[in-house]
Formats: structure tokens, C-alpha cells, sequence
């Protein structure tokens, strides 16, 4: 019962919702840069949104199973085969044990998400299977996969359907928002003189290549804090716009400090952090300021944006002949439509019990 | 000591707030941050408080995150303020822990240079170091990482210039005025004169954590022998030291 790595890309880390509640003990959270791209892997292949998956930058590589799995892709399009087969992200697909997944890089955007049914069984630390890489945590030995990894898998229902979304999402993901990246000002704006704080909004922004899971820099516009880059160190937050001596603002992802003692000038609206952290390295951005209780109307909506797209997952034709079912059908006595013979096979839990109790 | 400034909230994005007393390293703003944390977590563990997920009480300011889809930041912050109002004692966590601390050697690799750097000996500088009572400031930076406050001043040194790649874990250390203990292996600019087999942080054992924010931490110098000892027992996912409580 285990995915067996036959060959790693570059980023490829096992990642939960995080590990939430420790970061009065320094540590921060780690989980998917882009919480609702692995959500929506998750619950194509019927997992919990939540569950353990993969998380990639770069290609993914190259996987095998030992049991029938059903595997999905989202955050992005990408390239990807199972054996000869080509097959498309943002929908899920069977794996049959002996059969190859190949997945190759994710197209115009940076993070993607590749989960299996039953999710990754890997022992939890501090209570998340996610891979903390700065400080060694979680996941396999606190570190990216490499080929040769065996991840177990959980407990699945292997007669489950495989899912699509109910319309088609562009990119296989959730969201397709374009404009400018909304940020809220504070916690140290007032380190920044107003003309500096205009360049904010005005200036150009460029993704550099300078960019990991703790956070990533921003060239193109600088920012000089009026009254110094250092601080005395206080609490960041994924999105904090921390401001170095360099003045090439520095926005904290899933794995930043706790703490830190740079000025932040903002921070990005959480509505907008995975966008900004999908960008790919040379793209160009702007930020616009809202409020704080903007931010949160955003961030509210976009939630139960989010479980209604989860929740509208509708079987795929997928035109399996599955055995059982053909048993049942009568096929010497009668002539059957070929949709009828195809037609979605349906979770066992859904079937129409054959005996009532008495 | 300074009075803390009125409480000022400030601002950190649609899912956090920060309440801030001061804006400097002091002992009162500290304690008084402690003593706020501590109130909040109670308040959260009644269920007053639905939607807070994480307090980090830091230096001079308290972060809170909250689930805007459960509380909103215009009713915590205002939640914040009336508890910062209160009336409480801020006298930390009353935890006082007394850490082992092998000076010199290959991870104290910095001992000599600060004892000629002060114009004391060697001895003189382990004398002041572990003859001084620290209290924890604040955990961050890395899991478990203790922030170490009131330091003698003679012994206040600048960072080195450029840091070091790889500083070990438990390695004790110097920082402009603050102290440290390290909690995970990882690069440094600060300076080194000592080590502990104390692991502050072990995922492992059933108390990840060692320190938090308000405890008094102590050091005793240790012989080499007893450091190996220590460290294997450490090794093994024992806590080898206890913290004495105040009644």
C-alpha cells in the first residue's frame, strides 16, 4: 500500500493543511503554498481537503503504485502521462499498480499539487505530516522526496468514481483572478515615508528567482524605510512584506520565521498570497491597498467560493466495464445502449442497499 | 524600566492583528506582554474568545491570528483592548530552569576572543555569565529558539559581520544585548561561548518544547565528561533538566 517514487523533481514535499498552534513555539505553520489547489486535489481523488498530498515546483516526477489509486492534479495544467497515456489536471484519473505517472512542469504558474486517494499515511510531527524544509520537520525526514522514497498510503474506497469539476476550471485550479495583488498596510508602515508608501502602489514589481517556501523577493522597485530596517524583532505572518536593508521587499510564504526584525510595510490580502506566490520568476506585478475589513469580506467570500466549487464535484464517464457490473447486467437477453454499459461507476457507499433490514 | 506606552493596535493583514506596548527591548513592556498572552489564552481556552488560533506574545507586542469566518478583526481588536486594560500581575511564568553549559570548545569557539575583547579572563567571563539570572523574552526565529534578556552589559558584543553557515544546536551565544540558546542547527552572526546538551527542541519527546516566553533560565558551567554524559541521556529523548516552580 505505498506510492513509490521512481524519479523527484527539484521541490517535491509532502504537504498538509500545516501545523497550526505553535507559533508562540517559533514554529510556523508549512502546508500547501496554495491551501485551495491542494484542497481541490484532494477532494477530486475523494479525500478529505485537508488530507496529506504532494507539493511541487518545477516537475513533479515519475511515481508507481502497489494498489489501484485515483490520482488528481491541480493548481495548474501540466504534462502528464500514465504510461503512454496523456491525461489532463483538474480531474481525477486511475492509477493501476504497475502503471507509471509521469508529471512534468506546471505551465505559467509556479506551485502545483498531485493527491492520491487515501492520502499519504507518513507518521505525523507536532500533529501535521507537512514538510517544514527550513527547520527539518515533518514529511519524509524534514526533507524534499527524492527518487527511491515509498510514501504509505491511507485507507481508500477503491470502487469510488473519479471526479471533475462540475464546469471546467482554467488552469485546474479553483480561481482565475487577474489585477493587482491587494495588500493592507501595517504593521510598520509608518517606518516608510509617504512617497515611498505612493511607490507601493505606483511602482512595477518584478518576481525574482530568489524564492522558496519561507518567502520570496521582489526586484524592480525599492523601498528604503526612513527610520532604519532594523527593529526590535515582533510576529510576521504568511504575507508579511518585510522590508530588509536591501529595500527589495521580501513576502513571507508557508515556512517564514515566527519573528522577525524588518519593518513590514504591509501585508498581502490572504485572499491574494497564493496568486502572488503562483507568479512565475520575471512576472510582473502591482499592489493595490484595502482595508483590513475588506481583506476579510474578500477572504469570507472566497471560502464559501471554495466549498461550493468542493462541493460540486460530479462523477466522471469514465467507461470502465467493471466486472460486478457486468454481472449484473443481462447481457445475453437484451440489447444495451453503449451509455448505459459506460456510465459512471458509483461509490460503493452510494449503491442501493440489497436488503433492508427487517 | 520604563511604563509601557498606552496599547496601540496595529494592523498585520485580514487574518491578524498586533498589539503593541512599546517599541524597545525592556523588561517591563516584556512582562507585561507575557502577562497579556497568558490572560488571552485563558480567555480562549473559556471559549470567550472563539476564532483566535495563535498568540505569539514577542518583545514589545502581542500577534494574535484569528478566523475572520468566526470573529472579525474590529470586535478581537476591541476584545484586545479592554483585556489590555485590566488590571493583572506580571511576574512570567514563575518556571526557573537552571541549564548546564559547557564553556569553550569547539562550539564556545568565540569564548577567548570575548574574554579579551571585555579585558577579563576566561574564568571572569564564565563567572559573570552563568552568575546572572535570564529571562526568556520571546520564542521564535526558529522552533524552540529562546531569546534571552538581561544580559550584564559588559557583556553586550555586536554580531560578527558575516554569519556563520552552520552554528550547532545548543549552542549559547551573544547577540547585541540579547542572549540565546540554540534550538536547531542553522547559520548565526552571533558569538558563541558555550554549549548545551539540553535540547530545547526535540519533536520526538513528549514535550517538544523546553522554554516559554517568561521563564528565568540560569547557567552552570560543566566538564567535558559531563557534557558527553548529559548529551547521550539528551540523545535518548530524556529532558535532563527540570524547571523549579515558584509556589
Amino acid at each position: 500500500m505505498s506510492l513509490e517514487i521512481l524519479s523527484a523533481g527539484p521541490m517535491l514535499s509532502v504537504q498538509d493543511a500545516g501545523r497550526f498552534g505553535l507559533r508562540h513555539m517559533g514554529v510556523s505553520p508549512a502546508g500547501p503554498i496554495d491551501r485551495a489547489a491542494m484542497a481541490l486535489a484532494n477532494v477530486l481523488v475523494g479525500n478529505d481537503p485537508a488530507a496529506a498530498a504532494l507539493e511541487f515546483a518545477g516537475p513533479a516526477g515519475s511515481f508507481r503504485c502497489t494498489r489501484p489509486l485515483r490520482v488528481a492534479v491541480a493548481g495548474a495544467d501540466c504534462p502528464i502521462r500514465i504510461d503512454k497515456r496523456v491525461v489532463h489536471a483538474g480531474e481525477s484519473h486511475r492509477l493501476n499498480p504497475g502503471e507509471t505517472l509521469t508529471i512534468g512542469l506546471p505551465d505559467g504558474v509556479t506551485w502545483a499539487y498531485l493527491a492520491l486517494s487515501g492520502g499519504i499515511a507518513i507518521d505525523p510531527v507536532l500533529g501535521s505530516r507537512a514538510t517544514h524544509l527550513r527547520s527539518g520537520l515533518g514529511g519524509v525526514e524534514g526533507r524534499a522526496l527524492r527518487a527511491g522514497d515509498r510514501l504509505p498510503l491511507g485507507q481508500d474506497l477503491p470502487d469510488a468514481p473519479c471526479l471533475r469539476p462540475a464546469s471546467r476550471l482554467s488552469g485546474a485550479h479553483p480561481f482565475a483572478e487577474s489585477g493587482p495583488i491587494r495588500l493592507i498596510l501595517g504593521p510598520q508602515d509608518s517606518s516608510f515615508a509617504p512617497d515611498v508608501i505612493a511607490r507601493l502602489t505606483e511602482g512595477t514589481f518584478t518576481i525574482t528567482a530568489q524564492r522558496d517556501r519561507m518567502g520570496m523577493v521582489l526586484g524592480g522597485t525599492t523601498l528604503p524605510a526612513a527610520s532604519g530596517h532594523d527593529i526590535v524583532s515582533d510576529g510576521t505572518v504568511p504575507g508579511s512584506v518585510q522590508v530588509p536593508g536591501s529595500g527589495m521587499p521580501l513576502v513571507l510564504l508557508a515556512e517564514s520565521q515566527t519573528t522577525g526584525g524588518y519593518p513590514k510595510i504591509a501585508t498581502v490580502a490572504s485572499v491574494d498570497l497564493a496568486r502572488l506566490a503562483q507568479q512565475p520568476v520575471g512576472a510582473e506585478v502591482r499592489f493595490a491597498v484595502i482595508a483590513a475589513q475588506q481583506g476579510e469580506d474578500l477572504w469570507i467570500d472566497r471560502q464559501s467560493r471554495l466549498r461550493r466549487i468542493l462541493s460540486a464535484l460530479v462523477p466522471k464517464a469514465e467507461g470502465v466495464l467493471r466486472s460486478d457490473y457486468l454481472l449484473s447486467c443481462d447481457l445475453v437477453g437484451g440489447i444495451f445502449d453503449p451509455d448505459e454499459v459506460t456510465r459512471p461507476v458509483m461509490p460503493a457507499t452510494t449503491r442501493i442497499p440489497t436488503e433492508q433490514p427487517g | 524600566m520604563s511604563n509601557p506606552m498606552p496599547p496601540t493596535l496595529l494592523p498585520c493583514g485580514d487574518c491578524a492583528l498586533v498589539l503593541q506596548l512599546g517599541e524597545t527591548v525592556d523588561a517591563a513592556i516584556n512582562a507585561r506582554i507575557i502577562a497579556l498572552a497568558a490572560a488571552l489564552e485563558t480567555a480562549v481556552e473559556s471559549g470567550a474568545m472563539a476564532g483566535v488560533q495563535d498568540i505569539v506574545p514577542t518583545y514589545r507586542s502581542l500577534l494574535v491570528r484569528y478566523d475572520p469566518e468566526i470573529i472579525r478583526g474590529a470586535a478581537l481588536g476591541q476584545n484586545l483592548l479592554d483585556l489590555a486594560a485590566q488590571p493583572m500581575r506580571n511576574e512570567g511564568t514563575g518556571r526557573r530552569w537552571r541549564v548546564p553549559c559547557l564553556y569553550g570548545g569547539t562550539v564556545g569557539q568565540d569564548l577567548d576572543e570575548l574574554a579579551g575583547m571585555k579585558g577579563l579572563s576566561r574564568d571572569e567571563l564564565i563567572a559573570i555569565h552563568s552568575g546572572t539570572d535570564y529571562r526568556v523574552y520571546m520564542i521564535g526565529f526558529a522552533p524552540g529558539f529562546a531569546y534571552l534578556g538581561g544580559q550584564p552589559e559588559i557583556l553586550h558584543t555586536p554580531r560578527l559581520p558575516k554569519p556563520r553557515q552552520n552554528i550547532a544546536r545548543g549552542a549559547i551565544g551573544i547577540g547585541g544585548q540579547q542572549g540565546n540558546i540554540n534550538s536547531v542547527a542553522g547559520p548565526s552572526g552571533w558569538r558563541f561561548l558555550g554549549w548545551t546538551p539540553v535540547r530545547s527542541f526535540d519533536p520526538m519527546r513528549a514535550e517538544p518544547f523546553l522554554f516559554r516566553a517568561g521563564d528565568r533560565i540560569r547557567f552552570y558551567p560543566i566538564s567535558d565528561a559531563e557534557a558527553q554524559a548529559l548529551d547521550a541521556r539528551s540523545a535518548a529523548g530524556e529532558m535532563i533538566i527540570a524547571p523549579e516552580v515558584a509556589a
